[in-house]
């Protein structure tokens, strides 16, 4: 959008007829440079002292001078502590266990400390409760060291100190309280015990309180429909580790669909075990996380959603309802998802991410049916308290003027609301406005005061994140500024003088523990109530007999209310940026999002043939960076001009957009990116219908993958069905490339046929990671985690453009030219020639292009640490050689920078350091300050310009854990062997360990007959080992 | 006033004469303690919060026997009683133990029940003794071996001067044979033969060429010698030591008082590094130690150690002479002397912990520096050499065994080195 907006550099330029203007256009100077002065005068010139001899010998005596004072080195100094912490052992990383819970996600973390200072996030293993670390979450250690956060509180922009804000805001909420006026509350989803009791208590103590609960990505219909039928406030709990056969109806359940958090069940049936596999259909319309994964993905517009489901409810209950209007191949699709979900009884589960309560109900209904096991309705999710009609409420009472005081947390109305304007209107009435913030955001710097908040890692909380599943939150830094998280200045209005630390610990020993330990619940980061599940089986009987009598009425509803004028907008999250309350975090910015490969921008995806119609296109530009066109999305009177992506697998008559992009204030102009797309959630529902046009202009796409299909080279992603893996030999789906040797065929890991004679690595460790195509759902939580630990650059927009991303780990994702990639296999097997039909060259120019509705697969792709290098035999330094371990090293102050590595890399996966990227203002990201910069892992060096950088397999952290094992003199256990990526990975996609230790699991792996190596036909002889994806395409 | 303080200060010394006189008379005249072993005993068990003649956690003890029967009535009964169980005198209602509990903070003391009457005996035996005068004698006798190494120094100064004389009067008695021989030969008429028509020796060097290439060959690759040699150690800073905000000595306490390296440098143990002590760290000791009293020289004084001791005082806050922290710290700004690049990791924990590398191996010897230096270059080739000779000590520990009886079997040696364990790779040091 920005590069649209005509900035003028004076009023001079708003005169059409201005010579000035004019010239200026012509000519970079107004007046003439006055070369004449100095070069005319050649008497002058002679008769200077200094020759240009002289100048060159100043220079050279200058320089040499210089650098040769440059040898002294420096003088360090070295600090220690005047009373040293027990428990910070300089040099030694300390873990605490804490809970994320910014309101959009939720999950149970650790974090890691260096002399103090948070600098990475892992996940929680002993906190099964309820998903894991998601690539938000991985980064969310970044904010912590947000340059542009608030250092004290403020009033209308002013600095305040915290007892002026307590006396002057206690003042005033009294005197609201004796007028009579109303004071709203308006945060985030706390789900937090202690939260709840205390706002009870802000209630009581001021009487004409309301607690405004608001989500900015709304989950309302389905709370709603689960309030409905259940009586209880929540989400249902699923478990897709007990689902063999899942449909989706439009529900990005691997995304963050009602919280997220669902991938790692889910990944556990997707690895073929005894021959099983689970089945995973899905309808949607929009490309996600959950679409690429399945095994039949059916685009279908969100109105066609609503009536697919419809009929599956038909179809699977009995129950008939009459829909109409379906096409033929998704009435048939819906028919054998049916069949499926029958079959599989118990097994099966149906999940829905339409926002409409009777789409809600119908699915609640249907599990209920199916009796379901991965179901859970006693168990209530409550990390989506979010209330819609509250919300609307509450901005119609502020414009007319009843509110009296509005306080705010973990919110950004201004930014997320659609109604905005209506919003600030409304503001502007109260008398008393605050807002708890960690930034001058959109909204707090609209309120009277800013009460600066502490970031999650600096606060304490506690979260319900469902019913009976406690999970605790502690600081693990002292207070970086002058902040005050809401609920203790909720305390102290309260008139309660403990610390909110002390009021969780009560609340915690009084209501949730049951006699349990507060320090070891702290210590774990978690606690279950095991009481819950016996306390909910009574109400449960009643329920059900109940639920019967409201069956197909919600079927019915949903088919009536499916009804659309032109294209639809389906409004989604980004798997980098959620809700957009990380949108300064350069590491989520430059996260390419998994499907679309784009970074720093979001974009109305738009399928190919609306494209065509619309006159919309994407082209590649000489660099081969991605530019797009415009288009003008218009809904209810609102346009966003927004880049436009042609997506494949879009549904035709529907596009897409994204939350999270377009902020404006409280972030650095580089993170300004993409467009707004809350200005369209309309009565914050997620499906819109919107008249498009194509804008002028182009847009520049910062894309990290170029080619978006894998043009038939099954070599690289090797992939079968589940009834050739079950019933055909290895060699079949999985053949080990030949060549030939004496006119036999040789397997291409004979060392007859090696270049290089085989090192021996059989004693000492043999590390090997091993990466699970079936498993992997590509969220990108390794892709942070790599960032984190290996101190990774951020480079910016223009320089991912120019392909220089510095990503020591991508996810590369593949799109099928035909409908399946086994069809392009065949296809390209069968080019004979290069013109004809059947001829190659236009054969391969066809399979550029993706399919309408394309197989997906993901690949995480990494230095592949080959046993026979190919990068290490070109480098004239020997500046990368080989460890015995596995690892190909890589030795940063060796490395002179020629780059013959990188071009002799097969797999593409070396990094150069094109410029500086610490301490550059060219590159303003977390590197360029201090604050930034704790962020670092001193383990790892950050690397300077000039130099190649890749993937070490972690390397510190190997080390680390050999280290440890020499020290206390043991041998090291399966498991204890980690890298960043995979420990951050929670679906068991990533599984890394010591082959040479044969009960591993990885050297398990390596003998699977799934496995096989990333362009094994070269012979380099990878440490990075794939396991085949098998898809279940196995019809009713 | 100010004269009747004087009086009653002179009849107060008068007093305390006749005290110290009675009780020297008496401890002699009852021959009931030895102070040697009392001092040993006192060192031991008394000196973490007595001094003789300071008050500390607890009250400064010389002549506490005579003082507490002068101005208390109290005999050494009780004083055995307050040492073998202090609190329990206190609860018992003693008045004056429950004055000195009082007065010290209610700071319990130590109970000592087993020290048996001799040992307390032996150690108001050592309180009792007279304060000794300053370390004169000390001073002395340093001052004596000050004085023979400087007349070391003459004398060899002496004997090259005189032998400069004795060569430069040589040579003038040569110059003024010569003239003299001259002279003669002049009046004499004899004519002395000139050297004439060889071209001069530099000269004849000068036109062969082949010698001339040769030569410069030489200088060339001398020059490149040395330049190599100067840019090599650029960035080495073996020698390297700067002058700390503290004069903290090792010597001191390291070699004279043998204090463990990693007593204080405990992370050494555990971390990649060895930790700079904080402040905390040095006030477990120098709580109690606020005076130097080892080995002094002209340099380096009681005076001054004792400066620095108050320095530390000063950083950490310690009022000395409240016993109480002031709170008003500062932390001491070392100067860092072994500076490894930043691509460079390296852990100590790895070799003091596992390898069982002597400090001292690296630093050099730290005991003995009065101001630490770098001992060792600290580059690359000085790590690797050590890798290559140094056999990795695999006894009793778990990790190593099966490694260790593979890779020997491979290499056929009975003993690994730390290259052969893989030592020398480079990504084992940088990452």
């Amino acid at each position: 959008m920005s590069s649209n907006k005509k900035y003028w550099k004076s009023v001079e330029e708003l005169n059409e007829n201005s010579s000035i203007v004019e010239t200026l256009k012509q000519n970079e100077f107004v007046a003439e440079i006055p070369t004449d002065e100095f070069l005319g005068n050649k008497e002058t010139l002679e008769s200077g002292s200094t020759t240009r001899r002289d100048f060159l010998k100043y220079v050279g005596f200058s320089t040499a001078a210089a650098s040769l004072a440059a040898c002294e080195g420096p003088v360090k100094k070295a600090i220690p502590y005047v009373v040293q912490p027990t428990e910070i052992i300089p040099g030694v990383a300390n873990y605490y266990a804490t809970t994320v819970a910014d309101g959009f996600d939720f999950a149970s973390v650790l974090v890691k400390t260096r002399e103090g200072r948070p600098i990475k996030i892992e996940n929680n293993t002993l906190a099964s409760t309820h998903g894991s670390a998601n690539a938000r979450v991985n980064a969310s250690v970044l904010g912590l060291y947000d340059s542009l956060r608030i250092q004290g509180p403020k009033k209308d922009g002013a600095s305040i100190s915290w007892s002026d804000f307590n006396a002057e805001t206690t003042k005033s909420l009294n005197s609201i309280k004796d007028s009579g006026q109303s004071i709203v509350l308006l945060t985030q989803t706390f789900a937090s015990p202690s939260t709840n009791k205390l706002v009870a208590e802000f209630k009581e103590t001021y009487g004409n309180v309301k607690h405004v609960v608001y989500d900015a990505v709304s989950e309302f219909a389905a709370v709603q429909a689960f309030q409905k039928k259940y009586n209880k406030k929540g989400l249902a709990d699923y478990d897709f580790s007990q689902a063999m056969t899942i449909v989706s109806v439009g529900a990005d359940f691997l995304g963050d669909w009602q919280g997220g958090g669902f991938d790692a069940g889910y990944a556990k049936n997707r690895v073929p075990q005894n021959g099983k596999m689970s089945r995973h259909i899905q309808f949607e319309s929009n490309m996600s996380l959950s679409g690429a994964n399945a095994d039949k993905r059916v685009p279908v517009t969100p109105t066609q959603q609503k009536l697919a489901l419809a009929k599956l409810y038909s179809l699977v209950t009995g129950n008939n309802v009459s829909v109409k209007g379906l096409p033929e191949h998704v009435e048939t699709a819906v028919k054998n998802a049916a069949i499926q979900l029958k079959k599989a009884g118990s097994k099966a589960v149906v999940v829905t991410g339409i926002q409409d309560v009777n789409a809600q109900t119908v699915v609640l209904e249907l599990n209920e049916y199916l009796a379901s096991k991965a179901f859970n309705s006693k168990v209530a999710i409550k990390t989506k308290q979010g209330n819609d009609n509250d919300v609307a409420q509450l901005v119609a009472d502020m414009k007319a003027g009843k509110v009296g005081a509005i306080i705010m947390s973990g919110v950004n109305p201004l930014y997320t609301l659609a109604n905005a304007a209506d919003f600030a209107e409304g503001l502007k009435k109260t008398k008393l406005s605050i807002a708890f913030s960690m930034k001058e955001d959109e909204t707090s710097s609209h309120t009277q005061y800013i009460a600066a908040a502490p970031h999650f890692l600096e606060a304490w909380g506690d979260v319900e994140i469902k019913t009976g599943h406690y999970s605790l939150t502690q600081p693990t830094i002292r207070p970086l500024f002058d902040t005050k998280q809401f609920q203790d200045v909720l305390l102290k209005w309260t008139g309660n003088s403990a610390s909110y630390s002390d009021y969780i610990k009560t609340t915690w020993n009084s209501d949730i523990l049951n006699g349990g330990s507060y320090n070891q619940a702290l210590h774990d980061g978690f606690f279950v109530k095991s009481v819950v599940a016996s306390e909910e089986v009574a109400e449960e009987v009643s329920e059900t007999e109940e639920s019967v009598n409201t069956f197909s009425g919600a079927a019915q509803a949903l088919v009536s209310s499916a009804k659309s004028k032109g294209i639809e907008l389906s409004l989604y999250t980004k798997t980098g940026m959620g809700d957009g309350q990380q949108a300064n975090n350069p590491w989520l910015q430059e996260f390419p999002d998994p499907i679309s490969r784009v970074s720093w921008d979001n974009y109305l995806t738009v399928s190919k043939a609306d494209a065509e119609e619309l006159g919309l296109i994407n082209r590649h530009v000489a660099t081969g960076a991605l530019n797009g066109s415009y288009a003008n999305v218009t809904a209810n009177g609102v346009t966003v001009k927004a880049p436009v992506l042609i997506q494949p697998g879009q549904a035709k008559g529907s596009v897409g957009l994204s939350f999270g992009y377009g902020r404006t204030a409280g972030l650095k102009e580089e993170m300004q990116t993409g467009v707004n797309a809350y200005a369209l959630y309309h009565n914050l529902s997620n499906v819109q219908d919107v008249t498009i046009e194509a804008a002028s202009g182009e847009h520049e796409f910062a894309c990290v993958q170029l080619h978006n299909t894998l043009m038939g080279r099954g070599d690289i992603i090797k992939e079968t069905t589940l009834e050739i893996f079950n019933t055909k030999d290895k060699a079949h789906w999985n053949a080990m490339p030949v060549v030939s040797l004496d006119h036999e065929e040789t397997p291409v890991t004979s060392p007859d046929v090696d270049l290089w004679d085989e090192f021996d690595r059989s004693i000492g460790h043999h590390f090997n990671l091993s990466i699970d195509l079936n498993a992997c759902t590509g969220c990108g939580a390794c892709v942070i985690a790599c960032h984190a630990e290996n101190n990774v650059p951020v480079v910016g927009k223009e320089e991912v453009r120019r392909s220089r991303d510095m990503h020591w780990l991508r996810i590369d994702r593949y799109y099928s030219s035909d409908d399946t990639f086994e069809e392009d296999n065949a296809k390209k097997e069968g080019f004979s020639g290069l013109f004809g039909d059947n001829g190659s060259l236009g054969g391969f120019g066809e399979m550029e292009h993706a399919a309408d509705n394309p197989q997906v697969a993901f690949q995480a792709v990494m230095c592949q640490h080959c046993n026979h290098a190919p990068c290490e035999t070109v480098c004239p330094v020997a500046a990368t050689s080989h460890g015995r371990q596995g690892q190909n090293h890589m030795a940063y102050n060796r490395c002179v920078g020629t780059r013959y590595c990188a071009n002799n890399c097969p797999y593409k996966v070396r990094r150069f350091n094109w410029f500086l990227y610490n301490g550059n203002d060219e590159f303003d990201y977390h590197m360029n300050d201090d604050l930034g910069r704790m962020v670092l892992n001193p383990d790892v060096v950050v690397r300077s310009r000039g130099v190649m950088e890749k993937c070490s397999m972690c390397i510190q952290m190997t080390q680390k854990t050999v280290l440890d094992a020499k020290r206390d003199g043991r041998v090291i256990k399966d498991g204890e062997f980690q890298t960043a990526c995979s420990a951050a990975c929670s679906s068991g996609a990533m599984v890394f360990g010591d082959i040479n230790d044969k009960d591993s699991k990885v050297a398990k792996l390596k003998e699977d007959n799934r496995m096989y190596h990333l362009l094994e036909h070269v012979g380099t002889k990878p440490n990075v080992q794939y396991q085949t994806k098998v898809r279940n395409t196995t019809e009713a | 006033m100010r004269k009747v303080i004087h009086r009653k200060l002179s009849r107060n010394l008068l007093r305390l004469s006749l005290i110290v006189l009675l009780a020297f008379t008496s401890s002699l005249s009852a021959q009931e303690g030895d102070p040697a072993k009392g001092k040993s005993l006192f060192n031991a068990n008394c000196a973490a919060c007595h001094q003789l003649d300071k008050k500390m956690t607890g009250p400064a003890l010389r002549h506490v026997e005579a003082r507490l029967s002068d101005e208390e009535g109290l005999d050494r009964e009780w004083l055995h009683a307050w040492i073998r169980n202090s609190s329990g005198l206190i609860k018992s209602g003693d008045a004056y133990a429950n004055k000195v509990y009082n007065e010290f903070g209610g700071a319990a003391m130590t109970a000592f029940p087993q020290l048996s009457d001799d040992d307390l005996n032996n150690i108001l035996a050592y309180t009792a003794e007279e304060k000794k005068a300053a370390p004169a004698p000390a001073a002395g006798a340093t001052g004596q071996v000050a004085a023979t190494g400087a007349s070391d120094g003459i004398s060899n100064e002496l004997i090259l001067g005189a032998l400069a004389i004795l060569f430069i009067l040589l040579a003038i008695g040569l110059y003024l044979v010569n003239k003299t021989l001259r002279r003669f030969a002049a009046a004499q008429n004899i004519e002395l033969e000139t050297e004439t028509g060889r071209t001069p020796l530099w000269k004849a060097f000068v036109q062969n060429q082949f010698l001339m290439i040769v030569v410069a060959i030489f200088f060339l690759l001398t020059s490149a010698y040395f330049a190599f040699g100067f840019l090599m150690q650029v960035g080495v800073d073996q020698g390297y030591q700067p002058v700390q905000p503290i004069h903290f000595s090792h010597k001191v306490h390291a070699g004279d008082n043998g204090i463990d390296c990693k007593y204080c440098h405990s992370s050494a143990r555990v971390s990649k590094t060895s930790g700079i002590p904080s402040l905390n760290v040095c006030m477990n000791c120098h709580k109690s130690i606020y005076e130097y009293n080892g080995e002094t020289s002209a340099e380096y004084t009681k005076e001054f150690y004792d400066g620095e001791i108050q320095k530390l005082y000063k950083a950490a806050g310690w009022s000395d002479a409240d016993q109480k922290y002031t709170g008003e710290s500062q932390p001491v700004k070392w100067v860092r002397i072994h500076n490894l690049p930043d691509f460079a990791y390296f852990n100590h924990s790895q070799h003091v912990t596992v390898a069982g590398v002597e400090c001292q191996t690296c630093h050099g010897p730290v005991q003995e520096m009065e101001v630490v230096y770098q001992h060792a270059p600290l580059t690359m080739g000085w790590c690797i050499n050590c890798h290559r000779e140094t056999d990795v000590t695999v006894k009793d520990n778990a990790y190593y065994e099966k490694i260790h009886a593979e890779l020997s079997k491979k290499y056929g040696v009975e003993t690994l080195t730390a290259a052969q364990m893989g030592g020398l790779e480079c990504g084992k040091c940088h990452y």
